[in-house]
């Protein structure tokens, strides 16, 4: 028997989902800040008992968290040196050398993670081609080692320049420090994140570091913990890239865990595009202060080598710190249900990035919460059942959101509570559509032939206005939608990915050369993956990351083997003309093609997603409660039927306007769009015909 | 029926999705290194009389505010009985568009339902241009290029093949130049798309009445703004080092009420050199000064930039006149901003920083094999780099960070691909922050040697050499640029200059201006300094007289 349990660290809540073969358990407590692993446990506790499983019949269990988000984000982490390149000393400092706000004459940079006399330069020097230019002397190595301990660092971070193009210098320095110092922990920027660009690579060894001792520890604790409760089922990390990883590999990498939680997600709904045969589709996940939008093509979720972390500035881009780890692709923007609205200097309605959070939340909650929220312009807006909001353990008083509305809002607009809480939420609307639709033209996609799949607490409020605007005609709400990244953590395949930074030209291609480092890359790869999967088929896959020489930008090339023929050159640029002309809508003649990074993914093979049919008969809902709502595209009061979701069953079909109620949230159905019961639980929801 | 004030805002909003996927097209297709590394370019909607209602907030100030004037001069020259649907018209005139030929201007025309309702318009810099490559040293600005003036590029959907041909036979870069040409083309439909799409929507066929919203609200919080600002006449001189002399630039502000009037007579006259300025060019960087310190939260737009009224007088080296060289205008363009904001803090005690290194310091680097028999391949490579911002009343300058500017550095190991280079060093410039209560950002220093087999030359464009960024409220200055050889042999900062293989080229970036008096600064900032190696040990004891 298979009993796996996922199990998802978040900033407020720990979300546990256990599967076994007659079906799923989940639950939501509360993350303890203090000791982890305890929430952990309760929660483990709780789907087991709810399942009628025994403590020693789980067979897996897989975590994923935001843990080392946080730590980054609150500067939660160890007492860190960094050793670089001499003349390098201020990369992470200097950043990109610009501001991310223009007319901000006050802006403030976000400190570096490691402050500057802690930043420990050494003498050498390799080029761009990997020729050592300056020999690193074991006098200036003992010299570093000798630093560190007098420094009393926990951990040290090693970066070098050009380190993924010959590692050999970190890796002397590396050995050097463990050997001296054993209880330091070390991090190489040649075996974190082997790939060309000083800045992000430094700063995702720094981050590696930073976290390396915590992570470590938490995990050994928590692995403690388990088996000292009984279950021995081996635990294994869920990790940014949207595959599995042994706890060993994560206690080393722990960057590689980075937005694993929101990457769950992703993978949740991946999971939903299977089952319902959709090939492009757009995951949405919005919470309480952030929304999270991801594109889904053939199931997979877009992937990407980059990623900006803890952005300070109002969600801007560049105000963060960009790391380079393989992560599942995601725009996050700072629009939630405790989002903030006011009124500009210029009679402007301006919701987020500040939140409420949950505490002390919106207005509504009555929690000492005092600014309209968009929560409370739901709730003003009848999206919202004042007594049934989190399956009634928590009343939400209309008058204390009417009351902050109108004194934000409403009184400088000139206009009534309605109109202003349509406008909040007219406006988080239009913020998430316009950050959908940059995403999908960023990868040269049009919106309009997506299918939307909406989850977390407040997606399924908004997700049909959503789809409205963006012109998205189907939208599927999975149930346990609000334990997402847990389920999405079952559905994972082992995988890494191995990357570097191996500079070559189409026109000067050796390809053996090549080979010889994907078979490195793939080699390294499968070490990882055969941790927890054993010698279990996998598959591979190769993304070269190229450009025309004298572009700035990468663009992906994903080919489905790791080793190239003789024809690879032509083949190469082939691919990436394809690519191109895909993302921009012309190839440019006569200029060569270089590549730059090289990344090959080795995964297990997942069972394929079980196709759920359409329901045979549709059958309208029968008598129901009707509740009054504010239709957005009509711009007007309207009548909606209510209904409970449990009391749905495959086939029948509730058309718009209408709210479809569960305890973690309700389902609005904008009236230009029509739902039906899926088979699995699922609602598809589409634009009505005559609408179309 | 008719637009709300919310739904006149919800389009706002989109207007803004709308240009930042036009700027963001652009950026994406773009060959020129200045547009995708480091955000050269603007890109933006205007209605049917030429007024800029929305911008991509992508891009540089000189651009932005540029092309916002650009528009209406291609609408008098073109005639409004001669646009049509599928028009797109082009220009690099340096007095229309935004400052010197290496900037083409696009504009495409936007129709709705046949009827002619706004203008797309997109900037973006060249690779090449053709005359003699990006630099000063032209004594016309017949010699710094290919000048197209305002032109139809395409009528009616069919591109003039005639002035693709003279393009690709006066540029160094044909098919880079004209496909950058393309992507602007590309970016304006990018662009029309959307907007066509919200038009759609929100049920109406013009942007007349969104246009007039969003101006007037504009307009009225910004001279809102400028009427809290004390009334009165402000003078401010800055000299700096300029080219051939030293310029002095000199500015009045007369605020009255809600008008502000800044006038830069008094400045010194043309150069030789392309280092003048196109008073469009003025204009965009002193009304970026005026906004930021004024009505920061003001987005950019006519409506927001018609209440600062900027001028210079004909024939100075901030309003240079025909045939004048301009191909460098950045450099003293980028010190504009800190003598209007000098001006200013007469005015606004409290809110202007101090001055700053302010003018990038970008290196063109030409390499060449020593030996030209050798057979090895030259190469271009370019570098952009900042020095230190000046210190701000309340807060330290910000290091190594390009401020008015809004571009970026490339990574260096990226740089060390595309030439046979080595960057020693690229840190720091310890002890050049000017010293105050608060003190200047720090400037770079940066060390370029040719790799085996190779010289280089470097083209010289570096100001605050020999006039330091000032201080404020008895902040000190921030340390001068420098440039020479690691051997300490000093090299001129101005004009391309040979560095042979072996040899090492230094470049000291300046730092910023400090802020209040050094004795003020808190014991624990200098000792933070200190412990972080900023300041030295000499200079805490000295400036700040910390003495254990």
């Amino acid at each position: 028997m298979s009993v796996r349990i996922g199990v998802d660290i978040g900033g407020t809540f720990t979300d546990a989902a256990l599967e076994h073969p007659g079906g799923l358990a989940t639950t939501k407590v509360l993350t303890d800040y203090a000791e982890p692993e305890a929430a952990i446990l309760k929660a483990i506790r709780i789907v087991c008992e709810e399942a009628g499983v025994a403590f020693d019949d789980v067979t897996q269990i897989i975590h994923g968290t935001t843990l080392v988000t946080n730590a980054l984000i609150e500067r939660r982490g160890a007492r860190t040196a960094f050793i670089t390149t001499e003349g390098f000393r201020d990369v992470i400092e200097m950043r990109s050398e610009n501001r991310f706000e223009q007319y901000d004459l006050n802006l403030v940079l976000p400190a570096p993670l490691v402050p500057r006399e802690d930043r420990l330069v050494a003498r050498e020097r390799v080029a761009a081609n990997g020729d050592v230019l300056l020999e690193l002397s074991d006098a200036d190595i003992a010299r570093l080692v000798e630093a560190v301990r007098d420094g009393g660092y926990e951990a040290v971070a090693v970066g070098f320049m050009h380190a993924y193009a010959n590692p050999d210098h970190e890796r002397r320095m590396g050995a050097a420090l463990i050997e001296a110092l054993p209880g330091v922990s070390v991090s190489l920027s040649s075996v974190v994140s082997p790939q060309m660009r000083e800045l992000p690579r430094f700063n995702t060894v720094i981050a590696n570091a930073y976290v390396q001792p915590r992570v470590a520890d938490y995990l050994g604790r928590l692995t403690a913990r388990l088996a000292e409760t009984g279950i021995s089922a081996p635990v294994f990390l869920f990790h940014s890239g949207g595959g599995l990883i042994s706890v060993e590999t994560a206690a080393q990498q722990p960057v590689r865990l980075l937005e694993s939680g929101p990457a769950g997600g992703a993978i949740f709904a991946a999971g939903y595009a299977q089952a319902h045969g959709v090939e492009k589709a757009l995951s949405f996940d919005m919470g309480g202060t952030t929304a999270k939008i991801c594109m889904v093509e053939g199931g997979a979720p877009k992937s990407a080598n980059t990623f900006e972390i803890a952005r300070t500035y109002r969600f801007k881009k560049g105000s963060g710190m960009t790391v380079s780890t393989p992560v599942v692709e995601m725009v996050e923007i700072g629009a939630g249900g405790g989002s903030i609205a006011s009124v500009d200097a210029l009679g402007r309605i301006q919701v987020g990035p500040k939140s409420a959070g949950s505490e002390p939340g919106p207005a509504c909650y009555q929690r000492g919460g005092d600014a309209p929220t968009v929560t409370d312009a739901n709730l003003t807006l009848g999206r919202l059942d004042p007594d049934g909001f989190a399956g009634g353990k928590i009343p939400l008083d209309p008058d204390a959101s009417l009351a902050v509305i109108d004194r934000d809002l409403s009184v400088p607009l000139g206009v009534d509570g309605t109109e202003a809480a349509f406008g909040v939420t007219e406006m988080v609307d239009e913020n998430m559509a316009n950050a959908a639709r940059v995403h999908t033209v960023e990868h040269g996609r049009d919106i309009e032939h997506f299918t939307m799949i909406a989850f977390g607490g407040g997606a399924p409020l908004h997700a049909s206005r959503l789809c409205e605007k963006l012109g998205i005609k189907r939208l599927i709400v999975p149930p346990g939608a609000g334990v997402g990244s847990a389920i999405g953590f079952l559905r994972a395949p082992f995988s890494y990915e191995a990357t570097r930074g191996f500079y070559q030209r189409l026109d000067a291609f050796d390809v053996a050369a090549v080979n010889a480092v994907l078979t490195e890359l793939r080699a390294e790869a499968l070490a990882f993956v055969s941790e927890g999967a054993g010698d279990a088929a996998v598959e591979e896959r190769l993304t070269v990351f190229m450009r025309y020489v004298g572009q700035g930008w990468e663009i992906p090339v994903v080919l489905e083997s790791a080793s190239l023929e003789a024809g690879a050159p032509e083949d190469l640029r082939a691919r990436f003309e394809a690519a191109y002309q895909e993302l921009f809508g012309r190839i440019i003649e006569g200029l060569e093609v270089e590549a730059t990074n090289w990344a090959v993914n080795v995964s297990t093979q997942v069972a394929d997603v079980k196709r759920v049919d359409a329901p045979a008969g549709l059958s309208p809902v029968g008598d129901s409660e009707t509740r009054s709502i504010f239709d957005a595209g009509l711009r007007a009061r309207v009548d909606a039927v209510e209904v409970r979701r449990d009391d749905l069953s495959a086939g029948m079909a509730v058309s718009g306007p209408a709210v479809i109620t569960e305890n973690e949230t309700s389902t609005i159905i904008a009236a230009s769009y029509a739902a039906v019961m899926q088979a699995d639980g699922a609602l598809l929801i589409s634009r009505k015909e005559s609408a179309a | 029926m008719s637009p709300s004030s919310i739904d006149y805002q919800i389009m706002w909003n989109r207007l803004i999705a709308v240009v930042e996927e036009q700027a963001t097209t652009l950026i994406r297709t773009a060959f020129s290194t200045s547009v995708r590394e480091a955000g050269d370019l603007s890109a933006g909607l205007f209605d049917r009389q030429a007024r800029m209602i929305a911008q991509a907030v992508t891009g540089t100030p000189g651009h932005v505010n540029a092309m916002a004037e650009s528009v209406g001069h291609f609408v008098a020259e073109i005639g409004a009985q001669s646009i049509f649907e599928g028009d797109v018209y082009i220009t690099n005139d340096p007095w229309k568009g935004t400052g010197h030929l290496h900037d083409i201007t696009m504009v495409t025309p936007v129709f709705r339902k046949g009827v002619h309702i706004g203008f797309f318009a997109g900037t973006a810099h060249v690779v090449d241009i053709g005359g003699r490559g990006f630099g000063p040293d032209a004594g016309e600005v017949f010699e710094e290029g290919l000048l197209i003036p305002i032109s139809k590029f395409a009528e009616q959907g069919q591109v003039n093949d005639f002035l693709l041909k003279i393009v690709r036979e006066n540029v160094r870069t044909p098919d880079q130049t004209v496909g950058d040409m393309f992507s602007l083309a590309a970016c304006n439909d990018a662009g029309n798309r959307r907007l066509q799409a919200m038009l759609d929507e929100f049920d109406v066929d013009d942007i007349d009445g969104l246009s007039e919203f969003i101006l007037e609200a504009s307009r009225r919080a910004t001279r809102a703004a400028i009427a809290r600002v004390p009334d009165g006449r402000f003078d401010n001189t800055m000299q700096v080092d300029g080219y051939d002399a030293p310029v002095r630039m000199q500015v009045r502000l007369e605020i009255e009420g809600d008008r502000i009037v800044a006038d830069f007579d008094g400045t010194s006259g043309m150069s030789a050199f392309g280092v003048n300025v196109p008073e469009v060019y003025t204009r965009a960087y002193a009304c970026y000064a005026l906004k930021c310190a004024i009505a920061p939260e003001v987005p950019n737009n006519a409506g927001s930039l018609e209440p600062f009224e900027i001028t210079a007088p004909e024939g100075c080296i901030l309003a240079a006149k025909r045939p004048a060289p301009v191909s460098v205008r950045h450099v003293l363009g980028h010190l504009v901003p800190d003598v209007v904001l000098g001006a200013l803090h007469a005015a606004l005690p409290d809110t202007v920083p101090a001055e700053g290194a302010s003018a990038l310091w970008n290196i063109q680097i030409s390499a060449r094999a020593s030996d030209p028999e050798s057979g090895l391949p030259s190469a271009e490579v370019l570098m952009f780099n900042s020095g230190g911002t000046g210190a701000r009343p309340t807060l330290d300058g910000l290091s190594a960070t390009a401020f008015p500017s809004g571009v970026s550095t490339m990574s260096v190991e990226a740089t060390e691909h595309v030439g046979p280079i080595v960057v020693w060093r690229k840190d720091l410039r310890e002890g050049s922050g000017g010293a105050g209560a608060r003190r200047g950002g720090l400037g770079q220093i940066i060390e370029i040697e040719a790799r085996d087999g190779y010289d280089f030359y470097f083209n010289a464009m570096f100001d605050r050499v020999d006039h330091p960024a000032r201080g404020r409220n008895g902040g000190r200055t921030g340390a001068p640029g420098g440039v020479e050889l690691a051997s300490g042999e000093k090299l001129r900062s101005k004009g391309r200059q040979l560095v042979r293989n072996g040899e090492r080229l230094r470049l000291s970036l300046p730092g910023g201006g400090g802020y209040g008096p050094p004795e003020d600064r808190e014991r624990k900032r200098v000792e933070d300094d200190l412990r972080a190696g900023l300041i030295s040990a000499q200079d805490a004891k000295e400036i700040y007289g910390f003495d254990d």
